[in-house]
């Protein structure tokens, strides 16, 4: 049984990405230009030093996207925040690292717990609608993530915490000094951002929470079955606040390797579109923190090698399509494999007795 | 009480004095601050024109949803239609465009039917997936077919418009009255001319489909089955409706509904396509479903609110402010109702909005862009939070049903 779970873990992904090659394949067929050709391209492109430094850095914010979404997923929550989440925790980081003055590693600190109090707080709101309020945590955080951009879009402009630099059109915050800077790695004409080992330390921080203490324990037990969790004596309202907290205070630091090692500062050029990123990585990855590595180095291999395609005349927003026909194939992938286990469980079950049909626990 | 409070919002005279108080307040505020821009014809007219898009988004969702599946995709599905009409508009005139994008959108839905209903998977991915998908695919297909005909890697062609045309006699007549500024008539005959004039064929048509919406929903056969599906699949199903081809056909309406909102944008509200037109009207029709409690009457409205405070914030962001004042005046007196039928946590809440209000007014000059555009979602949200008892949601929508199951 467990033999098989692992099977369909790797093979299912593998499908998935398979079933969206095979649609490109056939998108460039139409276009006229020779299918393998490109890939080959974008893999020599992707696979170039140089942008493999810029693919580590960008998978270190989609690696911690997709493990602010796996914590959700394990309670079966959609955290679909992330987006608005990730921006209070960039912002606040970086308006605080800029008002303080501390010795190195303490400002470093400094500004990276605030950026995950500030995302946790900002998904403690959505957290708060689900327990007390009944709300459906997908409705209250697309509405959230329209709000925080409105915010800080309020908060950033000069008359507030923000700044204009001479020359430019677009505000930002001031500068974090040096003592709150992370250090770069030099490698191939680019520059690792010591991030990160951050981004290390949440995944492993990640899987032992889950599987080596209680509140993991508890938190799969909720997300696996509600009821059953509360009837042994978990308060389960508690477990979703928490975890939705917890879910927005990681998402928190998803900006915190450019800010720290790049920028310096925060302002509306940091990209969006995390939330959705963040929850395709985990289904991918299916919230184990290898599988959502792999994941988001696949999402910013794609994302960087695709502008190679232009001098083709390939649009490369095919590979925009590409992801989101990896995260249909992959859930629908899973639904077809659970499908056939719950078959084989009835079937295994029906042998025994005729008498007690299986029957699948709904809500 | 609160059978009270219900017939009080539902009499249709009681709701006529609502809203004569409201375009009192709004006639007032305007001669106080001169902001006069709040109920000209040119706001009337605009707030019609923002709304139409959201509103066909929301009633979108409003199918989806009665039918039990909750349709993320909405904002995918107004790309279809802004791109579909464009293109197709471009090619062969823009009421083929139009046609192009229902179909279009139609079959959008139906690929959302297919993977939530058929195979069940997760309505929030799916819904998510495709608006990442028709995203891609719309940026995909300009880049391809835009720039050799003209357009741009990110805009189409221009389209020829489409037939508008001005009410006679209602138009003219109460324009003459509009001029004359007489106070609170004038405001409303000023209203009343700027939707009557230049009004787009269009426009008239998919406004037809809230009370379309309404009857096949309250009073079709397959309205009932359509929220029997949403309610209680497992009962419907009992009953032999068969829930399956129920969701599929509500939801490809959902999607051409949403569609043709984005063709409206592209055909109407301007004549190209153009790469972020949407702007997130997807996600504000997932809002107003909410917020007009899952009636087409309720979308209605939050659309029209919606796409006034749109208009606003586009013509003139002073008006915004005198608006602010008249939203204070309207909770004041609304404490003040409340106080007087001795409910103090209502009377409390008003209260307090009023005097927020008046804070706003005496210490902030002028409202960023920003929150006018997040309104329509902070809106929602308040309404979520503090209203969560009032609204009733189709008790089944967003959870999955699989024939057969408990």
């Amino acid at each position: 049984m467990t033999k098989s779970k692992v099977f369909w873990a790797i093979v299912a992904p593998l499908a998935a990405i398979l079933n969206s090659l095979l649609f490109v394949y056939i998108i460039l067929k139409i276009r006229g230009v020779d299918p393998f050709a490109m890939f080959g391209l974008m893999i020599s492109y992707g696979f170039d030093p140089r942008n493999l430094v810029s693919e580590l850095n960008q998978t270190v914010a989609y690696y911690i996207a997709g493990v602010a979404a796996a914590i959700g997923f394990k309670m079966l929550l959609f955290n679909i925040g992330i987006d608005g989440q990730y921006r209070m925790g960039a912002f606040f980081g970086a308006v605080v690292g800029a008002a303080v003055s501390l010795p190195p590693v303490l400002h470093v600190l400094v500004i990276v717990i605030t950026a995950m109090i500030a995302g946790g707080l900002w998904a403690a709101i959505a957290g708060y609608l689900k327990v007390r309020r009944g709300v459906s945590e997908v409705i209250s955080n697309i509405m959230l993530n329209f709000i925080a951009a409105a915010i800080l879009s309020y908060l950033i402009t000069p008359s507030m915490l923000g700044t204009l630099p001479e020359g430019s059109q677009n505000a930002q915050t001031f500068p974090i000094p040096k003592s709150g800077q992370m250090p770069t790695i030099k490698a191939f004409d680019g520059e690792i951002y010591t991030f990160l080992f951050v981004a290390i330390a949440v995944g492993i921080a990640y899987w032992v929470m889950l599987n080596k203490t209680v509140f993991g324990f508890n938190l799969k037990a909720t997300g696996l079955s509600f009821r059953a969790a509360r009837a042994s004596g978990v308060n389960a309202p508690r477990m979703i606040f928490v975890t939705t907290v917890l879910s927005g205070a990681i998402a928190g630091l998803v900006g915190m390797g450019t800010l720290l090692s790049d920028t310096h500062n925060y302002s509306m050029a940091f990209p969006s579109g995390y939330a959705f990123t963040g929850l395709a990585l985990a289904l991918l990855g299916r919230n184990h923190p290898v599988g959502i590595f792999f994941a988001a180095f696949l999402w910013s291999f794609l994302e960087r090698s695709a502008p190679v395609l232009e001098f083709e005349g390939v649009p490369p927003e095919i590979v925009i399509v590409m992801q989101g026909t990896i995260v249909l194939s992959i859930v629908v992938a899973y639904e077809v494999v659970a499908r056939i286990n719950l078959r084989q469980q009835q079937r295994a079950v029906g042998s025994v007795s005729a008498e007690t049909p299986a029957v699948k626990e709904s809500k | 009480m609160k059978e009270k409070t219900k017939s009080f919002f539902k009499s249709p005279a009681r709701i006529t004095i609502l809203i004569a108080i409201v375009f009192f307040i709004i006639a007032l505020v305007e001669n106080i601050t001169g902001a006069v821009d709040i109920s000209s014809p040119g706001t009337s007219g605009a707030t019609l024109r923002f709304a139409i898009p959201l509103l066909m988004a929301g009633l979108g969702g409003l199918w989806a949803e009665r039918a039990g599946v909750i349709n993320i995709g909405l904002e995918g599905m107004m790309i279809v239609g802004t791109w579909t009409a464009a293109w197709f508009g471009y090619l062969h005139g823009p009421w083929i465009g139009l046609l192009a994008a229902a179909i279009f959108g139609l079959l959008s839905g139906l690929f959302h039917a297919i993977l939530t209903v058929k195979i069940g998977i997760d309505q929030a991915v799916s819904g998510l997936a495709i608006n990442l998908i028709a995203a891609g695919a719309a940026r995909y297909l300009s880049g391809i077919f835009f720039p050799p005909v003209g357009g741009d890697r990110t805009v189409s062609p221009p389209v020829e418009t489409l037939p508008t045309f001005t009410v006679p006699v209602v138009a003219p007549f109460f324009q003459s009255i509009d001029e004359k500024n007489i106070f609170l008539i004038s405001n409303i005959s000023g209203l009343i001319y700027g939707i009557t004039t230049d009004l787009s064929v269009v426009t008239v048509g998919l406004l037809l489909f809230v009370p379309l919406t309404s009857w096949i929903l309250w009073r079709s056969k397959f309205g009932l089955r359509m929220r029997f599906s949403g309610e209680n699949p497992m009962a419907a199903e009992s009953l032999g409706i068969n829930v399956y081809m129920t969701r599929y056909i509500a939801i490809s309406v959902s999607g051409m509904m949403a569609s043709l909102g984005g063709a409206y944008l592209a055909l109407v509200a301007s004549s190209v396509y153009r790469e972020g037109q949407t702007a997130g009207r997807g996600f504000i029709g997932l809002a107003t479903v909410i917020f007009g409690n899952w009636r087409p009457s309720g979308v209605f409205a939050g659309s029209i609110l919606f796409g006034f405070t749109d208009a606003l914030r586009v013509r003139q962001s002073e008006s915004v402010m005198a608006m602010i004042m008249a939203a204070g005046i309207l909770a004041g007196l609304l404490s003040l109702y409340f106080a007087l039928a001795r409910k103090w946590k209502p009377a409390g809440v008003s209260g307090g909005i009023a005097l927020f209000a008046l804070w706003m007014n005496l210490r902030v000059t002028n409202i960023p862009q920003e929150f006018i555009t997040a309104f329509p979602n902070l809106a929602t949200l308040i309404v979520l939070t503090f209203l969560a008892q009032r609204l009733t949601p189709p008790a089944m929508a967003g959870m999955p049903y699989r024939r057969g199951s408990e």
